[in-house]
């Protein structure tokens, strides 16, 4: 009985691929749960000094019947403050970002483009340019949680929560994944109680989250659905988000993935709001 | 290792009970399968356990990995690319049709009655760009199918045709036809004396319509300290106004509402690099705030002046300058823009032929005040310069405009159904005037091609004079449908 029972113990380890499968072994210790999420925030949103990516959101509603939104997006990050004495920036600075999106579908939408300036210390300042008017509207940007051009995703999915907003809590470790619960500084603010989110070990990826109300009923859902390594950043080439109440869902393809490129910065201004910037949308 | 079929069973049995323990720990917290491209090398390792089908990735009751994650590459790349080669098409087909609510003896019952077909195509070199855009229209109010580019009349309307350059680091080109916005109005123009076609706005056509292309030349100089836009006009372009010929109007001479009846005649200032307009602006951002400073010299943009001998509607000269600030305040947007409107040919505002010099102030806030409910409000005044003089020498019997012209707007949006279904109203509402206009329209989005919409153009007003009181019987209302692509 003792011979089977190291043997099931054997196979276990061996399944559970050398990471510990209670939570608990001595040969692993999890991370503190704030290096935990600074990571994944920074594995999620800031991986490189900047990014380019071609988007397809595929919005498939609960009678089936899809629409489709391409955009380019191009991302930049503030340079991370020096620290004393002029030492090397802090490599795990999530600071402020610059963010460009250029729509191409659906065609009533092409040519129209998105500025965000994303702040951490106040509300982030956002622009869209309609070009059949030349129009650079300012657009007001407080509620994060709104729909992201009629997608599931929400403004603040695409650009990242700020990690301040909420408290974390390390409630279990898997084989592959932290598991962390996250509480709303301030529930008035957000339709959600709570949420869950599954951090993958090795890559600090959040590979699902789930958002629950306040009975702990799931009605929100991300999903990672693929992963490929772009320059030795892992990246979420592929990924969806259900919206549990009403059965539609988003589902969003990367590709053309593209980290520390040549990207003026100027490409985050009014000039190229006005008129693309066509050599970095390829 | 020895297995007779009973410990064979009863390792399957302990190895059962044991991946259930297993499982329902990790179900206890749910976890997600790993996605493709996180898949522990772990579960690849043991050869013996069959392959675990895609999604389901290397855990049993976990989280699947993503693909990517489990080492098994077998993601689809999908490949689009924007700006692609050659000259891709794009536009729209769109026929919309609208009514009068009421009879106006002056015009027709149908206030729109058209089929457009929108062909837009550009190219993109390094440092160049290429852009063309126009409409095919048959217009069913005038059944005007000659052709005038200038006025936008007839068969084809020419919306963009223009290159961009982009010649140095620090400086753009735009020549060609093409459409300028500028300020921080909504729906009212203080700085931006860029064409406006008031009838299209009026009768129900699409919003972009209300900008009527200019034929100029924009070169554009971006510095840290200050950006620079200076646009040329050769030839002044007018604002495609209220001839009569579609909307009933306020004569003024006439002292009366006419239309179709008679069809005002302009005196359009047309004379290339004589009759010329010339529009400045400077503008930075400041911490967020987007300041700007403003000029222009040309010409009055609809009528506001006469020749009596000729009994003409003219445009007399005109200077404007102005700044304006926008911002984030609070939860929402707010904008302050004020303009000085120098009218050169009545410097003292003696001559009751030509408008009064006047300062126009504007303060808006734009909020979300409820989730996709958006609201936006304004007030705007104009205040005549050298008032006294105005009546001293306005004639008599003519109604008098007061010294101040005050207008409050309200824009609401709600979007529903996944923003596919917009719901909107933008009301202005005249204190000084007793006159309001008031635009409601519905949009949906059927699919990603097809958008189908309805709206109004509702016109009140006590007095036959006031700006938007005149058109009270031009109150009408639309359907339109549309195919993009």
């Amino acid at each position: 009985m003792r011979y089977h029972i190291t043997i099931i113990a054997t196979l276990l380890f061996a399944l559970s691929g050398n990471s510990s499968w209670a939570g608990d072994s001595a040969k692993e210790k999890a991370p503190d749960v704030d290096t935990i999420i600074k990571k994944a925030n920074k594995v999620s949103y800031y991986q490189g000094k900047n990014g380019s990516a071609h988007v397809s959101m595929t919005i498939k509603d609960k009678d089936g019947q899809t629409r489709v939104r391409k955009l380019v997006i191009l991302r930049m990050d503030e340079a991370a403050p020096k620290g004393e004495n002029g030492a090397e920036a802090n490599d795990d600075y999530c600071g402020e970002q610059k963010i460009y999106a250029y729509f191409t579908r659906p065609a009533d939408v092409n040519r129209t483009a998105f500025l965000v300036w994303k702040h951490l210390d106040k509300d982030d300042d956002r622009w869209i340019y309609l070009p059949a008017l030349d129009l650079k509207k300012r657009i007001s940007s407080t509620d994060k949680r709104t729909s992201f051009v009629g997608t599931n995703f929400y403004y603040e999915d695409v650009s990242g929560r700020n990690i301040d907003a909420d408290t974390h809590e390390l409630i279990e470790t898997t084989k592959d994944c932290y598991v962390i619960k996250n509480t709303p500084k301030d529930p008035a603010s957000v339709e959600f109680a709570s949420y869950t989110v599954w951090i993958h070990k090795t890559t600090f990826l959040p590979i699902q989250t789930e958002y629950y109300d306040k009975d702990g009923k799931a009605f929100r859902k991300y999903l990672a659905l693929n992963v490929e390594t772009i320059q030795g950043y892992p990246t979420v080439t592929k990924a969806t988000m259900s919206d549990l109440r009403t059965g539609g869902e988003t589902t969003a393809e990367y590709s053309d993935v593209k980290y520390d490129v040549e990207l003026p910065e100027d490409i985050f201004t009014e000039r190229y709001l006005r008129n693309a910037p066509t050599k970095y949308l390829r | 290792m020895k297995l007779n079929f009973e410990s064979g069973f009863r390792f399957s049995l302990f190895f059962v009970l044991a991946m259930l323990l297993f499982s329902t720990c990790e179900i206890m917290a749910a976890e997600p399968a790993l996605p493709a491209g996180l898949e522990s090398p772990g579960t690849r390792s043991s050869a013996s356990e069959p392959a675990l089908p895609g999604g389901l990735g290397g855990d049993n009751a976990g989280p699947a990995l993503p693909s990517g994650l489990s080492g098994k590459a077998e993601s689809e790349k999908p490949a689009d690319t924007p700006t692609g080669s050659g000259f891709p098409l794009n536009g729209f087909w769109e026929t919309r049709i609208g009514t009068r609510l009421q009879e106006d003896r002056n015009e027709k019952e149908m206030s729109i009655l058209e089929t457009r077909l929108r062909l837009e195509t550009e190219k993109h070199w390094d440092r160049v760009a290429l852009r063309l855009s126009a409409d095919l229209l048959a217009d069913g109010i005038t059944e005007e199918f000659d052709t005038d580019l200038e006025r936008g009349e007839g068969l084809v309307d020419l919306r963009e045709a223009n290159i961009l350059l982009r010649p140095l680091s620090f400086m753009d080109i735009k020549a060609g036809r093409q459409i300028l916005t500028w300020g921080t109005g909504d729906l009212l123009f203080l700085n931006d004396l860029f064409p406006k076609d008031w009838q299209a706005f009026f009768i129900g056509r699409d919003t972009e319509y209300l900008k009527a292309p200019s034929d100029a030349l924009k070169a554009s100089f971006f510095t840290p300290v200050v950006n620079l836009d200076f646009i040329y006009t050769p030839r002044f372009d007018a604002d495609r106004g209220i001839t009569g010929e579609r909307i009933s109007y306020y004569n003024s001479s006439a002292g009366k509402i006419v239309g179709r009846n008679m069809v005002s005649d302009l005196a359009r200032p047309d004379d290339c690099f004589d009759d010329d307009e010339w529009a400045l602006r400077l503008y930075r951002n400041v911490r967020g705030i987007e300041l700007a400073a403003y000029a222009y010299r040309g010409f009055w943009k609809s009528p506001a002046g006469m020749d009596s001998s000729r009994n003409e509607a003219t445009y007399p000269a005109l200077d404007v300058y102005g700044a304006s600030a926008r911002g984030q305040l609070g939860k929402g947007i707010a904008n302050f823009e004020f303009a000085y409107y120098d009218s050169r040919e009545d410097e003292h505002g003696t001559d009751p032929l030509t408008r009064n010099s006047e300062w126009r102030f504007l303060v808006g806030y734009e909020m979300e005040i409820a989730k996709d409910l958006t609201a936006g409000m304004q007030y705007y005044v104009e205040l005549m310069d050298d008032y006294g003089n105005y009546q001293r020498n306005a004639f008599d019997g003519k109604p008098e405009n007061d010294e101040y012209r005050q207008l409050v707007t309200l824009r609401l949006t709600k979007l529903l159904m996944n923003q596919n279904l917009t719901l909107s109203t933008f009301i202005y509402y005249s204190p000084s005037d007793r006159d309001a206009y008031i635009r409601p329209n519905v949009n949906y989005k059927l699919n990603d091609s097809w958008t189908a919409e309805a709206g109004g153009n509702l016109f009140f007003g006590e007095d036959d004079h006031t700006f938007f009181g005149q058109f009270e019987d031009n109150t009408n209302m639309y359907l339109s449908i549309r195919r993009s692509f």
